[in-house]
This record gives structure tokens, sequence and C-alpha cells, in this order.
């Protein structure tokens, strides 16, 4: 089983010559409706990069780009150095980049556990028929499986909740299992899709806690849309703003809040 | 295998409340799988004393009861493959008495027209039906729902006038009469109860690689997919690949037991795999429980004793019979018989085992 070892924990300063996620000139299209248009910006190695806008700004839509739900009409996206032009959806996950959604999207009926087992699915070999009859070194991936859905439950604090069925979970914790899904697949780039979404104060703290000892205790990248302000600023190193398809803004936090194209795509314009 | 994983690291982490427990009451743990809280060697002797009864009961029974719980077996093991399809992937099949029918033909035509023996006759008959599946899988891809049980039918209301139409092989409306095969000699066994043990097998062997497969990496896959499909790509799963494998899965076990049938019977004729044979896997698997293993006993039970039992009542409507009973059961229990009692007894032994003070 090939393995990809966690990193160690990394000096965010130290690092970050090339860019891990490169997005250049992006450009999609439904029917008139321009969702996207040119849209560059890049994700450095170890960073946590904002992506905010308003709604129908676009922001989803790049995010089912970059797991190729949708393929860009223009413009590339390089992971790693790859283009993702002529991934298929299913090969995204083995390439390093996890996801999780806006709302939770967990296998319902299935256990807490295997729920984060699937995430391993990438990172596995087991086919059917070893399986099937069960070869010692299929019974070797399993136990190996398990013991890392078990430390990603752990990670994400819910180890008690591992034999209960998904959708019996609330929601807050849905979205932990979510997340220690992605992680299963030992990502390098994590995208997260609104994860504070429907989350209350209380739960905010913590994803952002959460989604920080993420970046330092496993090294692993992320881009994260989000509409919580407050969990935004406070997580990114760099914020990117999208507005009608199109990117208005990109820079550190303090420079975008600043930004007056910024304020008027959320505000309106002064009269 | 390096030690990459923050195993024990994540314990250091900031505590992080877990919004969990009391946040929804429910009332089973979880139904699929069902984590037995037994430990080995409960679970061991609850088997060993469940294949111990299998084997004690045909001496028990008249030869008549032998032959209709070999039935039973063989049945189960048609909607144990049926499960995989249908319970476990979420792919409708209408039309799996077609594949029944296929591995019946298979092993008949062998050992007709090349004397090949009974046994051996199985895993050409399985081969040949993962391969029908397969193809069949690939359109289905297709379709979902309903749309794919209508493109399934097509294969249960071909197979019958097919197998007429390719009469050179098939015998056509007569069919072919096989010799029942012998039983080795020394065991001091009838040929009923030979056959009876001979499908046990088979069955017990089918159950154990059906276990494995959806307990594994495999089986994970197949149920992401059936329950959330973009999020099951997003996990890096084919998902055309692993529909497609479902399928030659299912129609591999249903087409041994289509094998089976035919050995056991001695006979085959198209009669015996009209739609109603199809119709009758669905019903059994539902009354059974559609993604369990186990509830696959209870549906070849159902197939195969329920209509002479509503004989028995009634002789004048003993289908209306049949349709009452079907009635009852998805009222009584929508998951079928394993799929409602087995969770509930899952919980009812964990709860008797907190109050003992045992540790969960």
């Amino acid at each position: 089983m090939t393995e990809i070892p966690l990193r160690p924990t990394i000096e965010v300063e130290s690092r970050g010559a090339a860019p891990l996620l490169e997005i250049a000139g992006v450009t999609l299209r439904f029917g008139g409706i321009v969702a996207l248009s040119d849209v560059s910006f890049t994700v450095g190695e170890g960073r946590i990069v904002g992506l905010i806008g308003p709604n129908g700004a676009g922001k989803t839509t790049l995010f089912n780009c970059l797991s190729r739900l949708y393929r860009p009409e223009r413009g590339d996206i390089r992971f790693n150095g790859k283009s993702l032009r002529h991934a298929a959806a299913a090969d995204i996950a083995a390439m390093g980049i996890g996801r999780t959604f806006q709302s939770p999207a967990l296998f319902a009926s299935m256990s807490v556990l295997d729920n984060v087992k699937v995430g391993a699915h990438p990172r596995g070999h087991n086919g059917p028929l070893r399986d099937a009859i069960t070869l010692p070194q299929a019974r070797r991936e399993e136990r190996e499986i398990d013991r890392r859905a078990r430390a990603m439950l752990a990670f994400v604090g819910l180890e008690d909740a591992a034999t209960r069925q998904a959708k019996s979970l609330a929601f807050g914790a849905q979205k932990r299992v979510e997340l220690a899904r992605a992680l299963a697949a030992q990502p390098s780039l994590l995208l997260l899709d609104e994860p504070a979404g429907g989350l209350n104060h209380e739960e905010v703290a913590e994803l952002g806690a959460l989604i920080r000892s993420v970046r330092d205790r496993l090294g692993i990248s992320i881009l994260l849309v989000e509409h919580h302000m407050g969990l935004v600023m406070s997580l990114s190193d760099r914020v990117v703003v999208l507005n009608f398809g199109r990117v208005i803004a990109d820079g550190p936090p303090d420079d975008v809040r600043g930004n007056a194209a910024v304020t008027e795509a959320y505000l309106g314009k002064r009269h | 295998m390096s030690e990459s994983l923050p195993v024990g690291a994540a314990g250091k982490l900031a505590p992080i409340r877990a919004s969990v427990p009391n946040a929804a009451k429910v009332r089973w743990p979880c139904n699929w799988p069902w984590n037995w809280p037994w430990n080995w060697p409960w679970r061991w002797l609850a088997g060993a004393a469940l294949i111990a009864l299998a084997v004690v009961l045909p001496f028990a029974l008249s030869n008549y009861h032998v032959f209709t719980l070999t039935q039973v077996m063989i049945y189960a093991i048609a909607v144990l493959g049926l499960n995989i399809l249908t319970g476990y992937n979420g792919q409708i099949s209408l039309g799996h008495g077609g594949f029944f029918a296929a591995g019946a033909y298979t092993a008949a035509i062998l050992m007709h027209r090349y004397g090949v023996p009974y046994w051996a006759t199985l895993p050409p008959a399985g081969l040949i039906c993962f391969v029908l599946g397969v193809l069949f899988g690939l359109p289905a891809l297709r379709f979902e729902g309903p749309y794919l049980a209508l493109v399934t039918l097509a294969m249960a209301v071909a197979m019958p006038q097919l197998l007429k139409y390719f009469d050179t092989w098939t015998g056509g409306q007569q069919g072919i009469v096989l010799v029942k095969p012998l039983p080795p000699p020394g065991l001091g066994l009838d040929r009923d109860r030979w056959l009876y043990f001979f499908v046990l097998a088979v069955l017990l062997l089918a159950m154990r690689l059906a276990a494995n497969l959806l307990n594994g990496r495999t089986g994970r896959a197949l149920v992401a997919i059936r329950d959330h499909p973009i999020a099951a790509v997003a996990m890096g799963i084919n998902t055309p690949r692993y529909k497609t494998l479902a399928f030659g899965a299912s129609t591999l076990f249903t087409g041994v037991a289509g094998a089976l049938a035919a050995i056991v019977v001695g006979f085959v004729a198209p009669e015996s795999f009209s739609l109603f044979l199809s119709l009758s896997f669905l019903v059994g698997s539902a009354v059974g429980g559609i993604a369990t293993i186990g509830g696959a006993i209870v549906g070849g039970f159902f197939i195969e004793s329920v209509p002479n039992l509503a004989n028995d009542v009634s002789d004048a409507a003993p289908w209306a019979i049949y349709g009452l009973a079907m009635l009852l059961f998805m009222y009584l229990m929508p998951r079928g018989l394993v799929g409602t009692l087995g969770p509930w007894f899952v919980h009812a032994m964990r709860k008797f085992r907190s109050a003992r003070g045992a540790p969960k």
C-alpha cells in the first residue's frame, strides 16, 4: 500500500515557493450566464486561502470545476503542476484534493466509521476478488484503514460516535464527519464549502480551531469558501473575493477588508 | 508500513466538544452493518449452532421436506445475489429470473451434452452469468430506478422465448431431462440428502463470500453509491465500474443458484423461468430484508413455502392469500424480517449488556 506520510508540523512562513494549486484564466458559461470569467489565483502549500463573495458569485461553481464535476471552457487548473482538465471526477481524490459539501453529503445509512473509511477509498487497493476471499493482504489493508479512520474521527473529536448511524448525528457533527472523511484520503489540498453554514456561534469557534489544526498538524493546505466573515478573516492567510464570476480582490485579509470594490459588492454603491 | 498517522497526537488537540451525545435520539444503532455486540466466541458459537441444526435437520425430516429445504437454500442464493445489486447498490432488477435460467441451462447443457460432472458445472455457470451480468450492467448505467426496472424486465420476458428458439441447444419446449447425480459412495446418504448437503455447502460459501465482499472496500463503495452518488464520486469511487461490478457479482450468485436448481430438480424447461420467478426473487428479497445477507434465507423460505401454504389455506384463492401475506409482511416489517428484527435484536443485546455493566 502506498503511503502518503502525514507531514510534520511545518512553519507557515518557511513554505510557499511553488503554488500547490494554480487557477489560471478559468471561464465557464451556463447558457448566456457567465458563471466564471477569467478567474486566476493560486493556493500556496501550507496556506489557508479564503474564497468569499456574495451569493451567486461563482464560488461553488469554481469548487465544482476543481472537483471536475464541471469542466472549465477556457483556462486551466494545475495541481502540483499537473493539469486537471483531463482528469476524471473520480480521480481527483486520488490526486490529493479532498472536499466537503455545503450541506453534509454523508452516506446516510452507513455508520460514522464506515463513512470515514469510504474517504480512504483512493488510498486502498483491495479489489472485489481480494475482498471476497479476504486474502491476508486485504485483511492488513482493512486494519490499516480502520486505524486511520479512527484516528481521523479522533482528530475531529468524534471517536465516541464511530458506531452510530451517520444520519442520526446532529448537523454540526455531520459536518465534522465530512471533514474526517475528506481527511482520510490524506489530501494535500482540502476544499471546504461553507463549513460554518448552519453552525451556532460556539460551533463556529471550534470549527476555526479545527481547520487551523488541519493545516498546522496535518500540513494540509485549505481553500475555504465561507460566508462567515469573522471566520474567514481570522483563518485565512489570503482572501480572494469573487463577484459575478470575476476576481475583484486578492490579498491579505486586512487589505481585502478595506478594499472599496469589496465593500461595494457586499453593501452596494454609496449614493 | 510506516507509522504515519497522528494516532494519539490528535488527542493533544485543544478539546473540541463533540456535539453528538443526546443530540438526536436514534432507535437503532446502525442499519448497515449492524455492529453485533457479541465477542468472537459467541458469534462463532451461534454460527456453529445454526450450522449444526442445518446438518441434523435432514435426518429428522421426510424426503419431501428435505427436497423443499434444498429448494429454499437455492432460492436463498439467488436472492442473496439480488440483494447485492438491489439492496446494497440500489439498482432494481426485475430480470434475475433470466440469469437464474441462464445458469440452469449452462449446467444442464454441460451435463447433458458434454457429460461434465454436476459439481463442475457451477464455476462455468457462475462465470457465464457474471459476463452476462456485466454486459447487461453496462447499458444499465444509463438508467435508474423504475427505468432500470423496465430494462431488466426485458431480460425476464425474453428469456423463456429465447430458450425455446435455440432448441438445438436447449431442447426447446421439452427442455432437458437430467440424470440426478449419485451421492458419493460410503457416506450412507441417499440422493436427496446428499444434494441437500451439497447445496448447503454452496450456500454457506456464498454467504461467506458475499459478507466478505460487502464488508470490505468494495461493499463500502457499493453502499456509498447507493446513498449519495455525487459524494461517492468525490471520494474517488469509480461509479460505472462498481455499478457494473455489482451487476456481475449479483448475477454470478443467481446463476450459480440456477445451476443448482437444474442439478437438484433434474429438469429444465423454459416454463420454469417465467417472469413470475423474477418477481418472486424481488418479493423474497424485500420480505427477508433487502440489504441483508441473512434475509436471503428468509426470502428463500417465503418464495418456496408461502405459495404452498396459501394453497393449503384456500384452494380457491391461493394468490389472494399470498398477496395478503406480502401485505402483512410489508406492513409489520417494512425493512424485511432480518432488516427489522436484526437491529432490534442488536439494540436489545446492547441494553442487556450495559444493564449488566459489561463494556460496550
